[in-house]
């Protein structure tokens, strides 16, 4: 009898395809697991409406559950509730500054970001002394900065 | 488009059985697709400044821009798909429907043009999507509110992109003012067709399935001609107002688009990486 306990578990090892430090349950896409006998549902839900990650986190996910034998899987994904970066776990966050991605702001209010102009920590060195380069970077999700006490430049999550 | 399973816009179980609710399916079938067709279009125009555009940045950012508004397109249309229940996915609706068939508005499909009427075109569509996606983010229709919930977000940066883009080069040098204001006055007269109710409109905003085209109009005037004051630009006067994307009547670049768009789809059937 599996139950959604195990699930969860193997799930937690389940990272973020494009920023492979961070585990989806971390980043609060993972949204549900369900288990019916030996029917697993688990729903997902995207960062970004064109996130192209999310047929990999499908196929890893699926295939997560099929090393510990559990081959009648179905991932669902739903885009309401939307996702915000809120859900991100405080272990997430970290991990993201650990790897040099400067976590997101918390929300301060309302369903649009109000948050666009304000300012990151540098992840490397701490520093409050930074500069954005560019609002669109290498990921959907992801704005590129540059520090400018320790010269380094460094991703941030936009928060959303 | 795709190759991997659809995105599910409502959750597992839509009711869409119920006799009355039939007329109310097609209607809002046929409005997904009329918001998923502009985010494709407009999506595929955006495409085109990969690897042209003027720094590595703003090719990096359109792209991005680009792939917010194909994203939402996919829902859209696996939604009208849904809705429609005659068994065609995203990829039949994106692939397999010629010029007549295709309802997004004329302002999506015009060509691009220089940058600065790129970023023209952008901020008239951005200051609609985002008034527009924060109206539909209450849906009535489950499906429609999950994605506008979720591009209203995306829709913000956009609109935050092209205004700083659109105040630079207006309030910039001789020749880039004189350039976004001409493409500008390009693209204008195309955006009274974002405001046009008809009478699928009528219906659905009875219903509070759609937004009611004509309240987002004030709206989209005060955030447009703020950003032009700003750029030192003249909001174009005109009382030319073509119309016909909504009902499949197209300009003649549009077909070359949609050439572009499902020549191998069309070519290798099932083709996929």
């Amino acid at each position: 009898m599996t139950t959604v306990e195990q699930v969860r578990e193997v799930l937690s090892h389940v990272t973020d395809p494009e920023i492979p430090v961070i585990t989806i349950a971390d980043l609060g896409i993972l949204r549900d697991v369900q288990v019916q006998g030996e029917h697993v549902v688990v729903t997902i839900t995207p960062t970004y409406s064109g996130c192209p990650a999310m047929d990999e986190i499908r196929a890893d996910i699926t295939s997560a559950l099929a090393g510990r034998g559990l081959r009648d899987v179905e991932v669902r994904t739903v885009l309401s509730p939307a996702w915000t970066t809120d859900w991100m776990t405080e272990a997430g966050r970290e991990d993201l500054r650990a790897y040099g991605i400067a976590p997101p702001e918390r929300r301060v209010t309302g369903p649009v970001p109000l948050v666009l102009g304000r300012r990151p920590s540098c992840p490397q060195c701490g520093s409050g002394d930074t500069d954005e380069l560019t609002r669109f970077a290498a990921t959907s999700c992801t704005s590129l900065w540059r520090c400018l006490s320790c010269r380094e430049p460094f991703s941030r999550f936009k928060a959303h | 488009m795709t190759t991997g399973a659809p995105t599910s816009t409502a959750g597992s179980d839509r009711d869409l059985a119920v006799g009355a609710d039939t007329a109310v399916a097609a209607d809002t079938a046929a409005y997904a697709l009329r918001l998923g067709d502009d985010a494709l279009v407009l999506g595929q125009r955006l495409c085109e400044w990969a690897a042209t555009s003027p720094q590595i940045e703003e090719d990096v950012a359109l792209l991005n821009l680009a792939l917010d508004q194909l994203g939402a397109a996919r829902s859209l249309l696996t939604l009208a798909g849904e809705l429609e229940g005659a068994g065609r996915d995203e990829d039949d609706l994106a692939y397999l429907r010629d010029e007549p068939d295709w309802t997004n508005a004329l302002l999506m499909e015009l060509e691009g043009g220089d940058f600065g009427r790129t970023m023209a075109r952008l901020l008239l569509v951005a200051a609609w999507q985002l008034p527009l996606y924060a109206a539909l983010a209450t849906s009535a229709d489950d499906g429609i509110a999950g994605v506008a919930g979720k591009a209203v977000k995306e829709v913000a940066y956009h609109l935050d992109h092209a205004r700083s883009w659109v105040v630079r080069l207006g309030d910039g040098t001789e020749e880039s003012h004189r350039r976004v204001q001409a493409g500008l006055d390009a693209v204008w007269p195309y955006a009274a067709e974002l405001f046009e109710r008809d009478a699928l409109t009528d219906r659905l905003v009875a219903r509070g399935v759609a937004a009611d085209p004509a309240l987002l109009e004030p709206q989209w005037r005060a955030t447009v001609e703020d950003v032009l004051a700003e750029a030192t630009l003249d909001v174009p006067q005109t009382a030319w107002h073509p119309t016909g994307g909504r009902s499949g009547a197209h300009t003649t670049s549009f077909g070359y688009l949609l050439a572009e768009l499902q020549h191998l789809h069309r070519s290798h059937p099932g083709a996929s990486w």
